[in-house]
Order: C-alpha cells, then sequence, then structure tokens
C-alpha cells in the first residue's frame, strides 16, 4: 500500500505504534533486565530500570545448579526431530490433498484438526502406561514421535493450504511437456513450494520448543528439554526474581533469536488459506 | 511388564560381560524439591561422590507440585523413573502400605535409626518397617519482630493465645509502611492453606471427620476456625493473601512485611540468616497459639527420602539415603556452610550438639514444636484418623485441595464463610460417599 | 483432471499421515473410554470391572463440571475477543508506512516465541504481585491501591497472560490478510466521500472476514487445551477452573483414573462440538 501520506500522520502512526510494539514487549525487556540484577535489586521499591549495577552471577548460580546444555541440547534435538519427521510425513500428505483433491479430501483434513482437540490430561495416563511397557519413558524417541502427531495436523492444513495457492496451471502445463510425476514435483512444485515449508518449519519448531505438557510429564533426565529446566526455578524459596529472570532468558533466548531472524519467512507462509 | 524384565536382565548380563573388568557404575536418578535444603544437598553431591565413587547421581529438583505430579504418577504406574524420592508424612504411610515403596530397616548401623526423633520416626513407619528416612522435620511455630512487637508496646508470651495474636496483629499493622501484623498461607492447596488450617482448626477443636467418617465442616468449631482467620487476615494480613503460599511469606517476611508469621520451623533459619533476610536481628520465636483446649495449631511434617519398589538400582538408592539423611550429613553441612543451616528436625543428637543449640537460636523452639503435635490424637475429639494437619487416607490430596480452593475463595472475598463452610461439607460427603465410607 | 496414475499415489502419500493419526487418536481414546468404565484408583489399589457409567454421571453431575464449562467458554471466548480486536487494530496500524516498520513487527511478535510457562511465571510473579509487583508500583504511583490481581481478578487475569501470548499470532495473519487486499479499490472509495469508518466497515472488514475465521479457528484448538498457564497461576483457584484442568484435578491430584477419564471423553465430545460448528464455517470459507 505505497500511498502517499502527510508527513503529521506518519509521525502520529510511527508514535503510536512504537509505544504499543514497547508495550508488548515490555514483560521479556523487563525479564531480561531483572536477569542481571541481584535479588534485592530486583525488588527494589521503587523499581529500578537501568540504573543498577550489572551482574551475571544469577547465570552462574543457574549454571551451576542445572546443566542448561544437556536440556539446551534436548530442546533442539525434539524441536527439529519432531519437525523434521513431522515435515517427512506431512509434504506428500498435502501434496496430495492440494493437488489431487477426492471427494473425501476436506473431510479428512477436518477430521485431522479433530484430533488435535484430544485433551492431552485425559489421555495422559494411557499414553504414559504405554511408553512404560514399551520402556520409552524419558526417551527423546518417544518426545519427537508424539510432538508430531500433536503438530502434524497443523503442519498439514498449513502445507495444503500453501499448495493450493500454487496455480494449476503450471502443473498443466508440466504435464504437457511430459514431464513425469516425481520431476513434476521435484522440478516445479519444490521450487514454489519452498516459502510455505520454510514457514511451516519454523511454526512447528516454536510450538514443538515450547510443548509444556508432554514434554514435563514424559521425561525425567535423559530427554528432560528447557520447560523442565524453568519448573525447577519457578518459586523456590526466598527471594527469586533475579534468578528466575535468568533461568526464563536462558529459556527462551534461543528460539527468539531464532525468530527473529528468520520472521520474514516465517510470516511469509504463515496464512493458513486466510487470504486468497 | 515381563518383556521388560527380560530387556532389563539382558541388557545387565550384556553390560556384566562387556564390563567384566571395570568396576560397576550405578546411575541413580533422586528426585527432589526446589526447597533451600534440598538445593544445598544437591550442591553437595561432590562429597557423596568422594566416598562412592561407584555411584553417579542425577538430579531432578523440581517446584512441589510439579514434582508430586510426576512422581505421584510415575509410581501409581510402576515406571521406574526414579531411584530416590522426596516425599512427605502424608505420602508415606499410603504408599508404603500399597508395597511401592523399599523398607529402609536395614540401613547400616551408621545410620543409627534410634537417634531418630520418635514422632517423626512413627509417622514414617508402617508395621513395624521404616519406608522413609527423614531429611528435615518441621512443625509450625510463630516467628514474629521483636522490633515491632516492643513498638506496640506488647510482650510476646511462650505459648500465645489465638486473641493474643489477633490484638498484636492488629496493633503491628501499619499499611502505609507496608507492614502487615500476620502473614498466613492462603493459597489453596492440601499442603499449602489446608496444612495451616487443618493444624489451626484442631487448636479450635474442630475435626475432618468424626469416627463414623462423617465431614464436620459444619460443625461449630470449624465455623470458629474459619471465621477467625478470614478476619485476621482482612484486618491485619498482605494484600493478596490468598495466592500466599510458603515461599511468598517467607519473602515478605524477610523483606521485613510481616509482623508475625505462623508458619514451618524450618523457615528459622532463613529469616534469621542475614545474607537473605533484612530483618535477621531482631526475630523472636514462640509456639504455635491455642484457644486453651488442649492442642495447638501446630502441625508435624518431615521431607523424607524414599526408594521406590520400581527402582533399578535399589542398593546404590540406599547407599545414597544413608549418607544424606544419617548422622555425618548435619557434620558435613555444618563443615561448609555453618551449624544453622544443618537440615533441622529429624534426629535428637542434633538437638544435644551444643554447637547446634548455640549457632541455632530457634533450635529449643522447634524442638518443642515437634514435641508437642501428636499425629495419633491431633485434636480435643478423637478421630478415625492420624494426621495433624492432613488426613493420612487416598483421598485426602484432591479433597483438600478442592476445599482448599473454596477457603481461599472466601479469603479473597469471593463468597462467605458460612457459604464455603457448606460448600466444604457438600463436596466432602459427596467424595466420602463416592470413596465408599 | 487427475489420471487414475496420480489417484492411487495420492492415496498412498496420504496414507502415512492417515494412518499415524488415526492410531494415535483411537489407542489412547480407547484405553481412556476404557478405564472411564472402571473403578480405576491406583492409590486405593481397585482396577475393577465395570462400573458402567457411574463415573460419567458423577462427573455430569458435579456442580465443578457446570462451572468448569462456562470458565472454559469465558476464557476461549474473552482470549478470542481480545487478540481479534487487538489483532485487527494492530494489523491496521503496522499496515501504514511508518518509520523503523521492521523493528516495531519484531517487538510484536516476540511474545509468540515466549514459553507458557515462563509467561506464566513472569507476569504472575513480576507484573500481578501485589507486594513487588510492576503494577503494584504502578499504581502506587498514582495513589491508588494495588490490586492483588490473581485474586480479585483471576479469569481475567490468566486471559491477559494468554491473550498476551497469542496476539502477535492474530496480528500476522490478519497484517497479511490487509496486504492482500487491492489498494485501488481502497483509492477508489476513497475518492468516492468514503469516510476511514465506512471504508474499514464495507471494504476492510469484508476482505479480512476467511482471515478472523481461521485465526478464530486456530487459537480455539490451542486455547482449548490451555493448561500451564493456569497450573502456575491459580493452580485452578478462584473460578479459573476449565474443564481440562478439572480432568487434571481428577486424574492426577485425586488420582481417580476412572472418573477423570470419564471427564476426558466428556470433554473430547464437547470440543469435538464446538470444532465441528468451527470448522463448518471455516470449510465453507475455504470452499470460496
Amino acid at each position: 500500500m505505497a500511498r502517499a501520506m502527510p508527513t503529521q500522520r506518519r509521525v502520529a502512526y510511527t508514535a503510536l505504534a512504537w509505544i504499543i510494539a514497547l508495550l508488548i514487549f515490555f514483560p521479556i525487556l523487563w525479564t531480561i533486565l531483572t536477569s542481571f540484577k541481584t535479588e534485592a535489586v530486583a525488588i527494589a521499591d521503587p523499581p529500578v530500570f537501568l540504573n543498577f549495577e550489572w551482574t551475571l552471577e544469577n547465570y552462574r548460580i543457574v549454571q551451576e545448579r542445572s546443566d542448561y546444555m544437556r536440556y539446551l541440547w534436548n530442546s533442539i534435538a525434539i524441536a527439529l526431530g519432531s519437525t523434521a519427521l513431522g515435515l517427512i510425513i506431512a509434504v506428500p500428505a498435502a501434496w496430495s490433498m492440494a493437488f489431487v483433491p477426492g471427494k473425501r479430501t476436506k473431510d479428512i483434513l477436518l477430521w485431522m484438526l479433530s484430533t488435535k482437540m484430544l485433551p492431552a490430561v485425559g489421555v495422559l495416563y494411557p499414553i504414559r502406561l504405554i511408553l512404560i511397557e514399551l520402556g520409552l519413558l524419558d526417551t527423546k524417541f518417544a518426545l519427537i514421535f508424539i510432538l508430531t502427531l500433536i503438530n502434524l495436523p497443523i503442519i498439514v492444513w498449513m502445507l495444503y493450504t500453501y499448495f493450493r495457492e500454487i496455480p494449476g496451471e503450471i502443473l498443466e502445463a508440466a504435464r504437457m511437456d511430459g514431464a513425469g510425476l516425481r520431476a513434476e514435483i521435484l522440478y516445479v512444485l519444490t521450487p514454489m513450494a519452498i516459502p510455505g515449508i520454510a514457514s511451516t518449519v519454523l511454526l512447528n519448531i516454536i510450538l514443538a520448543w515450547n510443548e509444556a505438557f508432554w514434554t514435563l510429564t514424559l521425561t525425567t533426565v535423559n530427554a528432560a528439554p528447557l520447560t523442565a529446566f524453568i519448573a525447577s526455578y519457578s518459586s523456590p524459596e526466598g527471594l527469586f526474581y533475579a534468578k528466575l529472570s535468568a533461568a526464563s532468558t536462558m529459556a527462551i533466548a534461543p528460539i527468539l533469536i531464532m525468530g527473529w531472524f528468520s520472521q520474514k519467512q516465517l510470516v511469509r507462509g504463515l496464512t493458513f488459506g486466510a487470504v486468497k | 511388564m515381563s518383556r521388560n524384565t527380560v530387556l532389563r536382565a539382558s541388557s545387565a548380563l550384556a553390560l556384566c560381560i562387556v564390563a567384566a573388568s571395570a568396576t560397576a557404575q550405578d546411575t541413580i536418578t533422586i528426585a527432589t524439591v526446589n526447597n533451600g535444603d534440598m538445593i544445598r544437598m544437591q550442591g553437595l553431591t561432590e562429597v557423596f561422590n568422594e566416598a562412592h565413587p561407584d555411584i553417579t547421581v542425577e538430579w531432578v529438583t523440581l517446584e512441589e507440585n510439579v514434582l508430586r505430579q510426576n512422581v505421584t504418577t510415575d509410581i501409581a504406574q510402576g515406571g521406574g523413573q526414579y531411584d530416590v524420592i522426596t516425599i512427605g508424612t502424608y505420602e508415606v504411610p499410603i504408599w508404603g502400605e500399597r508395597g511401592w515403596l523399599l523398607s529402609l530397616n536395614d540401613l547400616g548401623d551408621d545410620y543409627n535409626i534410634d537417634d531418630l526423633l520418635p514422632a517423626i520416626r512413627g509417622g514414617l513407619t508402617v508395621d513395624g518397617n521404616l519406608y522413609a528416612s527423614p531429611f528435615y522435620g518441621e512443625s509450625s511455630m510463630v516467628m514474629y519482630r521483636t522490633d515491632l512487637m516492643e513498638a506496640a508496646g506488647l510482650e510476646m508470651p511462650d505459648a500465645p493465645s489465638w486473641e493474643f495474636i489477633r490484638e498484636a496483629a492488629i496493633a503491628m499493622t501499619d499499611r502505609e509502611a507496608g507492614v502487615y501484623g500476620v502473614c498466613l498461607r492462603g493459597k489453596p492447596g492440601w499442603g499449602e492453606n489446608m496444612a495451616f488450617l487443618t493444624a489451626m482448626s484442631n487448636s479450635f477443636g474442630a475435626r475432618w471427620f468424626d469416627e463414623d467418617w462423617t465431614p464436620q465442616f459444619d460443625s461449630e468449631a470449624w465455623s470458629d476456625t474459619l471465621t477467625f482467620y478470614l478476619d485476621l487476615l482482612e484486618q491485619a494480613g498482605p494484600p493478596g493473601a490468598a495466592n500466599n503460599g510458603f515461599n511468598e511469606n517467607l519473602a515478605l517476611f524477610q523483606q521485613g512485611n510481616c509482623g508475625m508469621w505462623i508458619d514451618a520451623t524450618v523457615a528459622a533459619s532463613f529469616v534469621t540468616n542475614p545474607d537473605d533476610s533484612e530483618v535477621a536481628d531482631s526475630i523472636g520465636f514462640a509456639l504455635a497459639p491455642d484457644n486453651g483446649l488442649g492442642p495447638r495449631g501446630n502441625w508435624l511434617w518431615a521431607w523424607s527420602l524414599a526408594v521406590p519398589a520400581s527402582s533399578d538400582a535399589p542398593e546404590a538408592a540406599m547407599t545414597f539415603i544413608e549418607w544424606a539423611t544419617g548422622p555425618g550429613y548435619a557434620e558435613i553441612v555444618a563443615d561448609r556452610e555453618g551449624w544453622a543451616n544443618v537440615p533441622p528436625g529429624t534426629r535428637t543428637s542434633l538437638y544435644e550438639n551444643p554447637a547446634y543449640l548455640e549457632a541455632a537460636p530457634f533450635a529449643q523452639m522447634t524442638l518443642d514444636s515437634i514435641l508437642s503435635a501428636d499425629p495419633t490424637s491431633p485434636t480435643v475429639d478423637p478421630v478415625p484418623y492420624t494426621g495433624v494437619q492432613f488426613v493420612a487416607i487416598p483421598e485426602f490430596a484432591g479433597l483438600a485441595t478442592e476445599v482448599g480452593q473454596i477457603f481461599s475463595s472466601a479469603l479473597a472475598g469471593q463468597m462467605s464463610a458460612e457459604d464455603a463452610l457448606a460448600q466444604a461439607q457438600d463436596l466432602a460427603t459427596e467424595e466420602m460417599d463416592a470413596a465408599g465410607y | 483432471m487427475a489420471t487414475q496414475h496420480s489417484r492411487s499415489a495420492a492415496r498412498i502419500m496420504m496414507a502415512p499421515a492417515v494412518f499415524l493419526l488415526l492410531v494415535w487418536m483411537l489407542v489412547p481414546l480407547c484405553m481412556t473410554l476404557w478405564f472411564s468404565l472402571l473403578d480405576y484408583r491406583p492409590m486405593r489399589g481397585t482396577f475393577d470391572c465395570c462400573e458402567g457409567f457411574a463415573n460419567y454421571v458423577r462427573f455430569a453431575t458435579s456442580s465443578a463440571f457446570q462451572d468448569a464449562i462456562l470458565t472454559t467458554l469465558i476464557m476461549v471466548g474473552g482470549i478470542l475477543l481480545i487478540t481479534v480486536i487487538g489483532g485487527i487494530f494492530l494489523a491496521l496500524l503496522l499496515d501504514q508506512p511508518i518509520w523503523g516498520q521492521g523493528v516495531v513487527r519484531i517487538l510484536v511478535i516476540a511474545p509468540f516465541f515466549v514459553m507458557p510457562t515462563v509467561a506464566a511465571l513472569v507476569w504472575k510473579n513480576m507484573f500481578m504481585n501485589p507486594v513487588n509487583g510492576l503494577l503494584a508500583h504502578l499504581w502506587e504511583f498514582f495513589g491508588a491501591a494495588p490490586v492483588s490481581w490473581l485474586t480479585e481478578a483471576p479469569l481475567f487475569s490468566i486471559i491477559v497472560i494468554v491473550a498476551w501470548m497469542w496476539l502477535p499470532f492474530a496480528t500476522l495473519i490478519l497484517l497479511t490478510a490487509i496486504q492482500s487486499l487491492d489498494s485501488e479499490q481502497l483509492e477508489a472509495a476513497e475518492m468516492d466521500g468514503a469516510g476511514p469508518l465506512s471504508r474499514f466497515g464495507y471494504i476492510i472488514l469484508p476482505h479480512m472476514a476467511r482471515a478472523i475465521t481461521v485465526v478464530i479457528l486456530i487459537q480455539t484448538i490451542f486455547l482449548l487445551s490451555i493448561f500451564a498457564e493456569i497450573f502456575v497461576t491459580t493452580g485452578g483457584g478462584f473460578g479459573t477452573r476449565t474443564l481440562t484442568y478439572l480432568v487434571y484435578q481428577r486424574v492426577i491430584e485425586s488420582q481417580n483414573v476412572g472418573l477423570g477419564s470419564a471427564g476426558g471423553i466428556l470433554a473430547v465430545i464437547l470440543a469435538n462440538f464446538i470444532a465441528i460448528f468451527l470448522m463448518r464455517i471455516v470449510g465453507k470459507n475455504l470452499d470460496k
């Protein structure tokens, strides 16, 4: 929308947008700032904004108590693993739904979404029993598998809506030229689908990273990701705001940084068919 | 399950063959609460490993509610995720009876089982079997600010009455200055506000159930308890009291926001520690209040270490428990952090140790409080259950948490005391009927 | 159009996803269904067949059940209201040619990356705490008595926390929708003398209708299963017990697996009612 706009109005809009953006971002900023304070400064009245003595003490204490790298590695492995597995299963499904739609396609799609309605709490008991039987409790494999299944409907739907926007004529043309099914996918579709896939990947990583029910109930040590890490810092005895902030910053920093760097890609495909 | 056993056995066998010459390395997973004393224990893992290099220790340190959820589910399902678990006086008899815990009767001579305080040991023993070893024991007592008490022109007796507490709380309150006369637990939960209220109700002569297991929330005594509690906090409590549990009140007290705080004796070492507490040098202690009926409003609890029957390294687990709850542990902590930081309330010998008595001004009051609680006869009238601030039946945790939510809503001003009690009575009656009492 | 060959290929390509989701749905569901018919209380050592529908009757007739449904609807509805209206407003604003648009967008989407547990902990302790929270200091600064958010306005507080996390998602999708709007159409309307309000009401809003339904559908799916935010802030107290949380209390806190499983099945049925209703709307929209 490249319309000309009076400077005055532009200034007003800019100011308003910045104020709102800073308000929305403030809780995160405040958490990061607090993580560099001492416990006493963290609860100072009136609150201290920037003029305090910065310290890394909280990060040292947190690192000493829990091995951050292990939790981080588990989070990364689970998020990437479930995304990769999900993609392998979802891309073919979404492709066939988008380009070879049958009578039932829409029903299947909606049914898939409805599986997400299964309340996790209600099926915790059976799932945990199954994992115990299989000896898979507290393994990254089990968590990857479960998170894949949880997010699969969203991935399929997101890819499906994206694929549908690829004009059918291009495929027709490719077929006229005698391209086989494989060539059709490899040389025609894939390049066009990459932005949608990239966006799906990013969304799935975020969802898997932040999943806080299964990751907490199905792990103890070997597969415990950052959600479990944070659970050991919520309301301990004594003053804890600064330590909680440090642990929180450590838990969200990786995904926040990834999200910021890739936000253009994320946004591009994040339409769910909302735009024609 | 059998396939699991076969799998486990065969992998163990394979390990033996591979590592025939190397020493066997046991790994134990310890689940514990993120309380100060436990975090200190985690920090001392190296010391344990100096004595036992063949045991690798993995820590799962979680917030209390998350820990309880995970441990309870795992033990009920026989998941075998943990080798040592941290549980309390409420769980031990129930889980022990179910056969979910291993007996600790055969810990070595160094453990000196007869040194354990009888009241604490009794609560962890079922049919002569010790199912958990106490890590620290606690009762509850009054902690108060001597400076504020003096400014109010009052003097705290060693054994105050509830009426005195009310009078003092109102006199100490200065909302403008952010000083509230009394901080009490209000956060819903069977181990939070209901622990406090149940203990308090004993001193008012109330009980959860009569001898036929009929809920008693419609009794005069419960009505008195709840009304007194709500009035007291309204007149002299901090804002948002309905969301304050042990940790929140500790923070408030340490910052100087509370005149009095009636809570776990274990808090005494935190509030008198000048590193964490701004009011460390002006703190006094008194027994929990009473109403002249006999019982005082104090509870009895012990955070204890136990070995689940599903553990795959029970011997290493017991070795750890022997180390962490044996008499030697106190000296390790005293060497490094001073006697005041030793986990209290489990052993007679600690209260006969002059070094400890000197370093811990709260020692005698803690011991007196623990000794004055009687789990078998907690209140005035006879009851069919054991437990001071809990009822040792499996239904209690769920039921008391819901009752706690109702009482907490009353504290938040969402309903009256009568409505809260009536709802609690209905809920308890329904729950007990369904459970087959 | 499609050949027989590609049709059968399509079926094969779809099979893994369908099969896995079918197993994922049916196995736990059947086990839950089975548990819901039992007197299954591990703490009592009972695993007795068959209670019939006793668990269902008990769960559905308790007053907690009706309250929980109402709480769930208010919570989900409140969050949707805030995120959709706020999202439309923000999307319109971000669509303007403002300076530093890139940075503004980065700041606005940040909450979406925050774990629910972390968000709830930070809001609860550092903002909503009535003594040490920032909001309390802010209120005191203006001479007002600090509000104890989580006890005096518990449902509202949780709605704010969750809405804060989902606002970026709604904003992004709605922003994409606005940006796809043909600007010539708007200019033509402006020349015809249509004011900003009528331009918004007659052109922009209808254009966004589809995006709004998508936002509502996806968020509802996630919001119906809110758990960590309640667990951390109020533990289900003060009238914030949703259906999901009630099931949690029965299964985990009371360890009454039979009763809780019955509640779980009821929750699935109710959730699917809502889902079918919503997907009808979206399904229609997708066909357009």
